[in-house]
């Protein structure tokens, strides 16, 4: 079982959480000219590294806000967890 | 190489058993091959043995940095079919099913396969309409599929929960009567033993820590135990697929994640096919030795852990006792987890790249092991002949940018949720 730090809430269960994926990718800019490839970095190509991974959360069955997480994909410890609009570094 | 049969066994029952054969060598590494496997897997394994049995390129090795068997192909729920709607993944897998049905004896290795039939459950009306879909394109593609009923269910589950006020009530389902299991661990030795005996070289404790690539082409591997020389790789890491990728500078449409699967203590046998119950993420069948075997979702987050956390376990049984009420009475033996190769439309990736020599086969996301063989067999076709099969020509790497998803399920690029 994750505990994770809502940063609006505090410390949780993993079960009121969901999860959204990786934190890093950036959509293009909207209303701009966006070739094939750079869409398809977008929603398919993911790193999915085996380490670090800054990833979302959505505090569903609570405050509903989502966040950032930084949680090792070996270990599953959760090093730092972030509002959307912070950095994590 | 000894071949096994009863007057095998006989004779060498009379030295106790204590003289058989290695079933494979133990080499070390050679300083260059014409083909590099890396992963001894089900799909690195069945790629060797193909390679040298159909296209006569035996100076190869197999690169394995645990041991034979010790990845998902020994970690599955060993789950054999092909009731698949796109033409792309039916048509490869049926293929597959017909190098099972013959896979003992090509291998001289009992893979017990059991074409004990598969049944997916529906419970709403347009399941069912959407499950006719499918097994009417099932059939148009050769492959066996049967509608069935309420009625029809009940006789082959009557232990199933049928009362009309349950969440998901059974409307019925599909059944692929031709698919079943196999003894997952004797399809690695059976592969392993056949390619070794045909010079094909299985290097276990060796790690790929890297790579020689220069000018666009392959020119080697660096490994734990010293540089190897090749100007083909076969890439089949399954679930560290991604790993790799990062050490060639590649980002490939693919999520690793964690499956989990357990098994109950063994019981009489009670249920003599697979059944899947997907509106409650569990499905189900029972180990020749009487185990009940049954997983379902993935843990739900990016995860190279190799064993899993509880609420899923508790999940995917919650789903199981709702369907077949007597599991809550059984006691779960072991649990256990496997890395796997998500892909973003869910089918697999078997093609080249854009480096010279660099053959790239992963995507199995939770159902890699049925197609172990028919894998094998078109992977060592693109890797001898460089260029793809028809049978894999739709699992192509641009068929993401392209726009030729072949999403089954049509969840989209959710690779948690599928
Ligand atoms: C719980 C569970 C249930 C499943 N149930 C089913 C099912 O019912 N039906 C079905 O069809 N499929 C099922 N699967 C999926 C199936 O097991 C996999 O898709 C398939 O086994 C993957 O291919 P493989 O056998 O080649 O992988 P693996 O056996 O994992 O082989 C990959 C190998 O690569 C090696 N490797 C990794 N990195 C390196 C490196 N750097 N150097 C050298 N070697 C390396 C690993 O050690 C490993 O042995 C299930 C999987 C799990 C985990
Ligand atoms: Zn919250």
């Amino acid at each position: 079982m994750l505990n994770i730090n809502c940063p609006y809430c505090g410390d949780r269960s993993q079960k009121e959480f969901a999860y959204g994926g990786d934190g890093t990718v950036k959509r293009p800019e909207l209303n701009k000219e966006v070739s094939d490839e750079k869409w398809n970095e977008f929603v398919y190509l993911r790193k999915s590294p085996r380490g670090k991974h800054i990833e979302l959360w959505h505090h569903i069955a609570g405050c509903r806000q989502w966040f950032k997480v930084q949680r090792d994909t070996v270990t599953h410890e959760i090093f730092k967890t972030a509002k959307m609009n912070e950095e994590i570094k | 190489m000894q071949k096994y049969s009863i007057f095998s066994l006989i004779k060498n029952a009379f030295s106790n058993h204590e003289k058989w054969d290695l079933a494979w060598k133990d080499p070390s590494p050679k300083k260059e091959y014409d083909v590099v496997i890396i992963g001894g897997g089900g799909h690195g394994l069945a790629t060797a043995y193909y390679l040298a049995k159909e296209h006569k390129i035996t100076n190869v090795a197999i690169i394995e940095k645990g041991w034979i068997g010790g990845g998902n192909i020994g970690r599955n729920t060993t789950i054999i079919r092909s009731n698949f709607m796109y033409d792309d993944n039916a048509r490869f897998n049926e293929f597959g099913m017909n190098l099972w049905r013959n896979m003992s004896q090509e291998l001289n290795f009992n893979v017990m396969f059991s074409p004990r039939g598969i049944i997916n459950l529906a419970h709403s009306d347009a399941q069912m309409n959407a499950y006719a879909r499918r097994g009417n394109s099932m059939r148009l593609n050769g492959i066996d599929a049967v509608l069935l009923d309420r009625e029809e269910i009940k006789k082959i589950i009557p232990m199933a929960d049928f009362s009309e006020d349950v969440r998901y009530p059974i409307f019925g389902g599909l059944a692929q009567p031709s698919a079943g299991t196999a003894r997952h661990d004797a399809v690695a030795w059976g592969y392993a033993r056949q390619a070794d005996s045909m010079g094909v070289d299985i290097i276990q404790n060796c790690e790929v820590t890297g790579f020689d690539v220069s000018g666009g082409k392959i020119l080697g591997v660096r490994t734990s135990r010293g540089d190897i020389k090749t100007k083909k790789i076969g890439l089949c890491v399954a679930g560290s697929t991604n790993v790799l990728a990062e050490k060639l500078n590649i980002t490939l449409p693919i999520e690793t994640h964690l499956l989990q699967a357990c098994v109950s203590e063994p019981v009489k046998p009670i249920l003599d096919g697979v059944v899947t119950f997907g509106a409650g993420h569990f499905y189900i069948s029972q180990s020749d030795k009487g185990e009940m075997v049954m997983g379902g979702d993935l843990d739900g987050y990016n995860s190279y852990a190799q064993k899993g956390n509880l609420p899923t376990i508790q999940h995917v049984l919650t789903g199981g006792i709702a369907l077949f009420p007597f599991l809550s009475r059984l006691k779960m033996l072991r649990t256990w987890g496997g890395i796997m190769d998500m892909s973003m439309d869910g089918s697999p990736i078997i093609d080249k790249t854009h480096i010279d020599g660099l053959y790239l086969n992963c995507g199995w996301c939770y159902g890699g092991f049925k197609s172990v063989p028919s894998s094998g067999w078109t992977f060592a076709h693109t890797i001898a002949q460089d260029r793809v099969h028809e049978l894999n020509e739709g699992f192509s790497l641009n068929r993401f940018s392209k726009g030729y998803l072949l999403d089954e399920k049509g969840l989209g690029t959710k690779t948690w949720i599928s």
